[in-house]
């Protein structure tokens, strides 16, 4: 069945039509980017997470994480339940990874912000 | 009270604003800069935005906003820029020849430091339920979008379980996936206009992707409760933002989080006499940034409430270039210089600058402006002199109020200008 979908590639906003029955055919695009993203929104859409996790800093107790790259749509509860027992130990530095591979999706957690 | 200690420029915030000014103004010269920082970090309000999606356009990735900043206080290091943090800036004079900040920190108490030129970086600040008027009770759990961001980002505390968000800027769909992925229930997102507040993909990606409804042409018409809020009742609006009769529809909730709007923060200007455009609730500047008195400039939200910090960071380079003239050779302005007036159609809100220097203007210069309605498809952008001649005309495939524009003209046409003033409009 025939699925709407608002591509987010820039903030125009178009109003995608994917067809799932007819090779995922996208229509509704302005530009040619549409095409893929409409196509992946259906298939396998992915998003980056974001989130905090805790530290002993001597000014801040919470650390900023983010996964390195998207990850599909449907781990993103399970990922922060992974987040969620976490407790780093500071120094860190923006870019150190915290979990390697998580859930085996490819991507790293890794910390977003320098803390002492 | 210490000596008077003096500064070629100092900046007022050390947010995004205040550190692209500070590293372009030691780019382009200066040595003796202080930035003044109320927090105990740099970095403003970037720290507690820990999603993604800033520096697109300026670095060409995607990253957080502490990622962002952190660029920039990196930058810091190898520079004699001085920072003093949990510092407040109290009052700001203008005198002819000097500027003078007024600080106070627990350190070193209250200090009267001198400074040729400043650069106002402040921030804005949300509005509040006083500006919006929402009747029912004052219990407890009624929370601003960007207050309740602070708590759970940088505190690790949460503010409720059971939460309805009004407004639908970007602060508040933002919130509403943070406070989701954090276990609270988000009941709602309502929003009194007839359109989304914030951009389109945050409301794919935190609101949609979380099964939250969004009502627009709605509105909260009570909140209940005693000690913590229990409720709220929902309306929908008319064409002219009346609730209609009988629309009514309540929802039990703990927590109404407020997404309203941002204004900026200009005490210390007002103190300074700078003058303020009662459009963009900050200063007026013309072309280089420079406000109505010689030696303060702005740039960042509070001069104009941005929605991408990307824009921030270049008006902010803008800014730090001019003080640094200012410095070197008392401003690159030329006297009795040719002074145009922007002036907005009734279908764009503002603009910034609101005046410019026909002299001054080197090469062209950035307007920034919004407009007040949703154009969906292509519009042009026309500039027109005081005598009706079209000067310029730009084109744009779609325009959101929710996204702000610029335009840069080029000093060629502007030395073609009849009369004083220029008109700045969007046509279908």
């Amino acid at each position: 069945m025939k699925q709407e979908v608002i591509c987010v590639i820039c903030p125009r906003g178009c109003r995608l039509t994917v067809d799932p029955e007819n090779d995922y055919k996208v229509t509704g695009n302005f530009c040619a980017k549409g095409v893929p993203y409409g196509k992946a929104e259906l298939i396998n859409p992915t998003r980056v997470v974001t989130s905090t996790v805790k530290i002993d800093g001597e000014k801040i107790t919470r650390c900023p994480v983010k996964t390195d790259q998207a990850i599909p749509k449907k781990e993103i509860k399970n990922i922060m339940q992974e987040i969620n027992q976490v407790n780093l130990n500071a120094p860190v530095k923006a870019g150190d990874i915290v979990i390697q591979n998580i859930l085996n999706t490819d991507a790293n957690l890794v910390v977003t912000r320098d803390i002492d | 009270m210490k000596q008077i200690k003096e500064y070629e420029l100092i900046i007022i915030g050390g947010g995004p604003a205040g550190l692209g000014a500070a590293l372009s103004a030691h780019q382009n010269g200066l040595k003796d800069i202080l930035i003044v920082e109320r927090d105990i970090f740099l970095g403003g309000i970037l720290n507690q935005c820990i999603h993604n999606g800033f520096g697109l356009h300026y670095f060409g990735e995607e990253l957080t906003g502490p990622e962002y900043s952190q660029r920039f206080i990196d930058q810091l290091e190898d520079t004699s820029i001085e920072v003093k943090l949990d510092t407040m800036a109290m009052n700001l004079e203008n005198t002819e020849d000097y500027r003078f900040v007024h600080i106070m920190n627990m350190e070193e108490g209250y200090q009267i430091l001198k400074a040729k030129a400043v650069i106002l970086a402040m921030g804005c600040r949300e509005r509040t339920r006083m500006q919006i008027q929402i009747p029912g009770t004052r219990a407890s759990g009624i929370i601003l979008a960007g207050q309740a961001q602070q708590y759970v980002n940088l505190e690790g505390l949460m503010i409720g379980k059971k939460v309805i968000v009004l407004g639908s800027g970007d602060v508040g769909l933002i919130m509403a996936r943070r406070l989701t992925l954090e276990g609270a229930e988000v009941v709602a997102c309502v929003e009194v206009m007839p359109h989304l507040g914030g951009l389109n993909r945050n409301y794919v990606q935190c609101l949609k992707d979380f099964d939250i409804p969004l009502y627009l042409s709605h509105t909260i018409t009570n909140i209940r409760g005693q000690r913590r809020v229990e409720g709220v009742t929902v309306q929908e609006v008319d064409s002219n933002g009346k609730p209609i009769p009988g629309t009514e529809k309540d929802y039990d909730v703990d927590t109404v989080l407020l997404s309203v709007g941002l204004i900026p923060e200009n005490e210390l200007s007002s103190e300074a006499g700078v003058e303020l455009d009662p459009r963009t609730s900050g200063p007026i500047v013309y072309e280089n940034d420079e406000t109505s008195s010689p030696g303060i400039f702005a740039c960042g939200n509070v001069l104009h409430v941005h929605d991408l910090v990307d824009h921030v960071t270049e008006e902010a380079e803008a800014a730090g270039y001019a003080a640094a003239c200012y410095v070197k050779d008392g401003g690159c302005v030329t006297e009795n210089a040719t002074r145009i007036e922007l002036k907005p159609d009734s279908n764009i809100t503002y603009t910034v600058p609101q005046h410019i220097r026909l002299e001054d203007i080197e090469k062209n210069v950035r307007i920034y402006f919004r407009v007040r309605q949703n154009y969906h498809d292509p519009v042009q952008v026309l500039v027109r002199d005081g005598n009706n001649n079209q000067i310029a005309k730009f084109k744009r495939p779609y325009m959101f109020p929710g996204e702000m524009e610029n335009i840069r003209l080029p000093r060629q046409l502007l030395d073609r200008v009849v009369g004083n003033e220029l008109t700045i409009s969007v046509e279908e």
